[in-house]
């Protein structure tokens, strides 16, 4: 296995995707959830399951343009989103209609409602606290390594979240809050992941001073490299569940992980040493 | 085989499965109750069901006057609140103008939240559109059945003070002196819209009213509380809330677990049979870790919410990490020829540089989503730092411990049962 030698491909692989999201970021945006673009989102247990058009009947009264889904294990719930801002008062006569036409005993339903300036906030901090907590990490490789290592790693995090995003534009997966939780573990993991192998290549570098970059760096992925497969395998098979078995609000916060996951590896692996090895040269 | 090992490690294994048995199912000895873990931890409210409600002053005050505002309003939303029987709220400024209440249990939500939200500026109007009186001079309100000639009705009663009793002595004198009906009345006004139109009959001089109109008994008391706990001294607005239903919350909670169960038990068993003894080992130091963090959580308070579980899901992979790390040295020094008991030393020491750097790394994003994070970032972040600090002295302390204990107990020399 020669990555430093097959370099080329791994970038080209990378930039691929996040050219094609890119470009569809620009063309179609991003599908901001109501929790960035302000909006209702109201979710009731109808304890059947009815169609779209059914739900409809209720719900043009308040929004024509109101996405209606179907949620939950037996696609008995219903989830309505909007982004109007519904009053309390509106949000409470939606439920109370839907209760009475199908017969609902209990009120059990689920609603949520944000302003229009609070995605703009929530995006402020994410990107506050993300920077601070790229420049830290920075400051703490650059000390327990070289900035060399330290520059690379935090390419590769571009990487893994560019990946991620793209990713989303593509499949225009809606963003919110708990996209920005996942982007903000991504973060954490795939520096994780990073910081291994290049502890091994420092490690490496030490014990075979002579040795060339290249092969230090080939050596090094290569020795790692059931432990960088074992570890992403059950750390993957821990967020697929959450994916599989969660409720819609885990799996919002489940999807962008997977994503995350397999783009951290593949980032320590094929981006981030090689990297090195070109500012090393 | 070493027989006093053996036992020892036995031991380990039988006090750790009870352990965890204790905190699955709860336990009772002699009357003394340890309640299942999943019981005493706290839930969020996105688990346990409630409301949640970010209110926003719409104020230009600033610096101390503006903070002044807001004590003051966050001690009437209290009172409102109290009004409302809710048990433990949790009220609290935000930033400088925020309010962010979470009320859990409430049973009618939507009604909860506006009552919360609302200025609730009172005011006594007459017919020319003086105002009288404001809520400032209204000593107490309450409910009291008034009885009618179709039975009784829920009214809020009022008391004035001083001051507001010889105001509204006056205003009925006036009105009593106007010869039109229409020009008797006294509006009765909360945040500009009319809740009562009374004509005066006669002149009230003992500083009592009733507000009269088509209650229910539970908006004459919601009405009653509002007064009483005075006006907000700024609007707000509902910047965002959140209402989740009890048993949706449930439902979440239970899947969430159930993930966990499942992907735990995957990880236990890919453990042991790919690293064998030590993934036995690595098993029982990832039954402690989890132990460790949820009675971590129980003991420092930490709200368990849903990007809590997903971060401690996540953080049980990442757990595993720092054990396959270690085994993967120690395989390595096995290949190299050293004895069992060198490698599992050697690989230890040379794993750990990595273990800490890595995991010191992901600690500083794990403390800086803490701090700087909001809502359910900071609950994330919260789980991902107790994870790491457990997950470091559970791999490098017990696992390594545990590991050399079962190489005394075995005197074993076969290199294959520990995975090379």
């Amino acid at each position: 296995m020669n990555i430093i030698k097959n370099r080329k491909i791994y970038y080209t692989i990378s930039l691929g995707i996040i050219i094609i999201g890119l470009i569809m970021w620009i063309i179609n945006g991003l599908n901001y959830g109501i929790d960035f673009t302000g909006g209702t989102s109201i979710q009731i247990k109808i304890g059947q399951v009815i169609s779209v058009d059914e739900a409809r009947e209720i719900v043009d009264n308040y929004d024509k343009e109101a996405s209606i889904l179907h949620i939950g294990t037996n696609k008995d719930e219903i989830m309505i989103r909007s982004k109007k801002d519904f009053t309390s008062q509106e949000i409470n006569e939606i439920v109370d209609k839907f209760q009475e036409k199908y017969n609902i005993k209990d009120k059990e339903f689920q609603s949520e409602k944000f302003g229009p300036f609070m995605g703009k906030e929530i995006r402020r901090k994410a990107l506050l606290s993300s920077l601070i907590a790229v420049v830290a990490m920075l400051i703490y490789i650059s000390w327990r390594f070289e900035l060399k290592f330290a520059i690379a790693a935090i390419i590769a995090l571009m990487h893994d979240v560019l990946i991620t995003f793209s990713i989303y534009a593509i499949f225009k997966i809606p963003v919110n809050s708990a996209f920005i939780a996942a982007i903000l573990t991504i973060l954490g993991y795939s520096i994780n992941d990073t910081i291994v192998i290049f502890d091994r290549i420092r490690e490496e570098m030490k014990l075979n001073p002579r040795t060339n970059a290249e092969d230090i760096v080939n050596i090094s992925i290569k020795k790692s490299l059931t432990r960088t497969i074992n570890t992403s395998l059950t750390t993957l098979v821990a967020v697929v569940l959450l994916y599989i078995i969660g409720v819609e609000d885990v799996k919002i916060l489940a999807l962008p992980l997977i994503f995350g996951i397999i783009s951290g590896t593949y980032s320590s692996l094929f981006i981030a040493s090689p990297l090195w090895y070109e500012m090393k040269n | 085989m070493n027989m006093k090992k053996t036992l020892l490690f036995i031991l380990i294994i039988a006090i750790v499965s009870f352990a965890g048995y204790t905190a699955i199912n709860g336990i009772e000895i002699k009357g003394k109750k340890i309640t299942k873990i999943q019981d005493s931890i706290d839930l969020g409210l996105d688990l346990a069901g409630g409301v949640y409600v970010v209110l926003e002053a719409q104020t230009d005050l600033q610096g101390e006057e503006l903070q002044k505002a807001m004590e003051q309003s966050k001690m009437i939303i209290n009172q409102r609140v109290d009004g409302l029987g809710v048990s433990e709220p949790n009220i609290a400024i935000e930033g400088n103008k925020r309010i962010r209440i979470e009320l859990a249990g409430v049973e009618e939500p939507q009604e909860a939240i506006e009552m919360i939200g609302k200025t609730a500026q009172l005011q006594f109007i007459d017919s020319k559109g003086n105002e009288v009186i404001s809520g400032k001079n209204i000593k107490s309100s309450e409910t009291v059945f008034y009885r009618t000639d179709f039975g009784e009705k829920p009214v809020v009663s009022l008391e004035f003070d001083k001051e507001g009793a010889l105001a509204f002595k006056e205003a009925t004198e006036r009105a009593m002196k106007e010869p039109n009906d229409v020009d008797k009345i006294i509006y009765i006004v909360l945040d500009d819209e009319i809740i009562s139109a009374p004509i005066v009959r006669n002149v009230i001089s003992d500083g009592k009213a009733m507000i009269e109109g088509e209650f229910e008994l539970e908006e004459a008391n919601r009405l009653a509380t509002l007064i009483r706990a005075g006006a907000l001294p700024v609007d707000m607005v509902e910047l965002q809330t959140s209402v989740i239903g009890p048993t949706l919350g449930l439902e979440a909670l239970e899947r969430s677990i159930k993930a966990g169960g499942i992907a735990t038990l995957i990880i236990f068993l890919f453990m042991l049979i790919y690293y064998r003894i030590p993934g036995l080992v690595a098993d029982i130091g990832l039954a402690i870790y989890i132990l460790i963090v949820l009675y971590a959580m129980k003991f420092l308070g930490v709200k368990l919410t849903l990007p809590g579980i997903a971060g401690l899901i996540l953080s049980i992979g990442m757990a595993v990490d720092a054990n396959v790390l270690i085994f993967e040295r120690i395989k390595e020094e096995l290949r190299n020829g050293k004895s069992i008991r060198a490698s599992i030393d050697h690989g230890f020491k040379r794993a750990l540089t990595s273990v800490l750097d890595s995991n010191i790394t992901t600690l500083i994003a794990g403390i800086v989503l803490y701090y700087f994070g909001i809502g359910p970032i900071k609950g994330f972040g919260v789980t991902l730092i107790l994870g790491i600090i457990a997950s470091m002295i559970t791999s490098v302390f017990i696992t390594k411990h545990l590991l050399k204990l079962t190489v005394d107990m075995t005197n074993t020399k076969n290199t294959k049962l520990y995975g090379a």
